[in-house]
């Protein structure tokens, strides 16, 4: 068995460190098998408490960035109840259980030319790793970072000044005041960008979805589903998605995704924070 | 080649040459004996629905090390599974409600079972149905496969509790128990164990035991989830899609084990048949999987654990080992129901 290849680590990862940055956390792990094998867009999933906790489903996080050659991993944690709570206290030198990379990651467009990355509060967390991949493409980056306030932007100072980065906060503490995808129509224009990657809440990218079809742009999403797991064993962080033979399915976001080409999500299922099954999906009850 | 017990990353490129498939260095015989014609070279398996059909759980441990797979409940058409939320964390535990997403059984048949055929594993098929009818039919379909003889038994889940209708748990009734069974195991060849798998959401599990074991079932899988809801106190409504869910992990070892005992007591004082009896339920490590062996398991399975350690199977196997070693227990099947002896 040893040295199969599977594409996936389980890892007791060392806390390399732990920052504040904004209302969020900024952990860095040693986890090197992952470091060397993680893309853009993909996640990894913790435990948390120990091995004998109460709180036995696993955590996912966008990796904010690996390096391969430190052997590290960074994510960036909201403090959203016990389970990441317990995360964001974290000290340097303690440990996490952690498998990954996990899902698909994101897709370069086949021709270079202008990108506009997406970030909803701290689901901007991987779109500057993914902006220096494209940048090394050859793709001009236009951020757009957008968060509730001020606090919770994550990464406005992480943007390459090579690129074009637009702030938007629903009370105007910082940058425009509005929502994320306000400044997507104009900058669309403007850019010309057929490449869009989004990452945040359900209807913001739902948003970002019909703004950029309507302009012949592409985009990438990186939903955000419940999961127990991450490994694609639970079933629990399904939605419908659009296969290339047309059916729509319930794909589970932790091996289908969490990225997914915008225009495949049944985004006409997603309301008030559930998910439905529509009546053409495959095996929907009769 | 080297084997080495103490290590728990059994993952990625790391994957250890543990090999659970035969009579360790120690000297502990961990074979579990099953009936006639259910011999496993260890007792660990995963449970149906927390392992999907095998390719994931691949990527951490090799399935054919385990004693069995247990696969995902298939029913005989492709079902989508209910809207989300799926799940909900509690305490010690999670409610689920899926709906038994699958791809139906022809897809099972002509994709899942030749793959875990391929890798070598002794698979336990689960099957279920919405009609004892249904049952029969996804029985039939599964024998008729060309890969039937990876089969090494087939998991009857009559007691599924998140199906629309809680009628239709047919493990709430002993007669439609025996209905099921009475109509699947004609379309089963000898040889091929039925394992009824059973709810504890019943007033009194031991009729519902001999109900199963009457209509042809050959043992008992111990047990399926509990019922359970959860409502989100800030939009002050059932927080599943569904409303209710399956309760399962650590929470409901104590009743895994209470219900494991309450069967296996009536088959020792002869009240009903003896049968082997599958253990599952909140099984998390090695300790955890002894307790159900000496409340009267032959065999474990594990199943939410693995959402918290994917590598949670191949861990049981190698700890349940470790402590038999310890205490110079020399063979794993003599300590069934050992509890009720002292």
């Amino acid at each position: 068995m040893t040295g199969r290849d599977t594409g996936v680590c389980q890892a007791t990862a060392r806390v390399a460190g732990n920052a504040p940055a904004a209302a969020y956390r900024h952990l860095t792990l040693d986890a090197p098998g992952i470091a060397q094998l993680a893309q853009p867009g993909q996640f990894v999933a913790l435990t948390v408490g120990g091995p004998t906790s109460a709180l036995l489903l696993r955590r996912s996080f966008s990796i904010h960035r690996v390096d391969p050659a430190a052997g590290t991993v960074e994510i960036v944690v909201s403090d959203a109840g016990p389970g990441t709570a317990w995360i964001t206290r974290l000290d340097d030198g303690e440990s996490v259980d952690i498998v990954g990379p996990l899902g698909r990651g994101f897709t370069l467009p086949d021709a270079p030319g202008a990108a506009v990355l997406i970030g909803g509060g701290y689901g901007s967390a991987p779109m500057f790793w993914l902006a220096n991949v494209l940048r090394e493409n050859g793709f001009a980056i236009h951020h757009v970072l957008g968060a509730a306030s001020a606090d919770r932007l994550f990464g406005a100072e992480l943007a390459d000044p090579a690129d074009e980065l637009i702030v938007t906060t629903d009370d105007g503490s910082q940058g425009e005041r509005g929502w994320v995808s306000d400044p997507l129509p104009g900058l669309l224009e403007r850019t010309g960008a057929k490449a869009v990657y989004a990452c945040g809440p359900m209807g913001m990218l739902r948003a970002v979805t019909e703004i950029a079809t309507a302009h012949g742009a592409r985009a990438e999403v990186a939903v955000e589903e419940a999961m127990a797991c991450g490994i694609g064993v639970c079933m629990t962080c399904v939605l419908p998605v659009v296969g290339a033979d047309g059916v729509t399915r319930m794909s589970r976001s932790c091996v289908d995704g969490p990225i997914f080409d915008a225009t495949t999500v049944r985004w006409d299922a997603v309301a008030g924070g559930r998910v439905a099954v529509p009546a053409d999906c495959l095996g929907a009850p009769r | 080649m080297s084997v080495d017990w103490s290590t728990s990353d059994v993952a990625g490129d790391d994957v250890p040459a543990v090999d659970l498939t035969t009579v360790d260095v120690t000297g502990v015989d961990l074979t579990a004996d099953l009936g006639p014609n259910l011999q496993l070279p260890n007792p660990l398996m995963t449970a149906s629905g927390c392992a999907a059909n095998g390719k994931e759980l691949h990527r951490f441990g090799d399935v054919a090390q385990l004693g069995a797979f247990v696969t995902k409940s298939v029913k005989r058409d492709p079902q989508s599974g209910r809207g989300t939320p799926r799940m909900a964390e509690t305490p010690s535990g999670m409610l689920n409600s899926i709906g038994l997403q699958g791809p139906g059984i022809d897809a099972f048949v002509e994709h899942d079972l030749p793959w875990l055929k391929s890798v070598g594993a002794r698979a336990i098929v689960s099957i279920a149905g919405a009609s004892s009818g249904e049952f029969a039919e996804v029985a039939r379909r599964l024998v008729a496969a060309p890969d039937f003889d990876a089969v090494a038994a087939i998991e009857v889940n009559i007691s599924c509790p998140n199906v629309a209708n809680r009628g239709l748990v047919f493990a709430c009734d002993p007669a439609s128990s025996t209905g099921v069974l009475r109509l699947v195991a004609p379309e089963v060849p000898s040889g091929i164990p039925l394992l009824a798998k059973l709810t504890p959401d019943v007033t009194d599990i031991v009729p519902i035991a001999e109900a199963a074991l009457a209509g042809g079932a050959h043992g008992l899988t111990m047990i399926n989830t509990l019922l359970g809801i959860h409502i989100d106190t800030e939009r002050m409504r059932p927080h599943l899609f569904g409303t209710t869910g399956g309760l399962s992990g650590p929470a409901i070892r104590p009743v895994a084990v209470r219900a494991i005992w309450q069967v296996h007591a009536a088959m020792r004082a002869g009240r009903i048949p003896a049968a082997p009896i599958v253990g599952v339920g909140g099984v998390r490590t090695g300790q955890d999987a002894l307790e159900l062996t000496l409340a009267g398991a032959s065999a474990i399975q594990v199943g939410t654990a693995i959402f918290n350690d994917p590598s949670a199977p191949w861990r049981v196997a190698r700890e349940l080992r470790d402590l038999l070693g310890q205490r110079g227990i020399p063979r794993y099947r003599d300590l069934v129901g050992a509890a009720h002896q002292n």
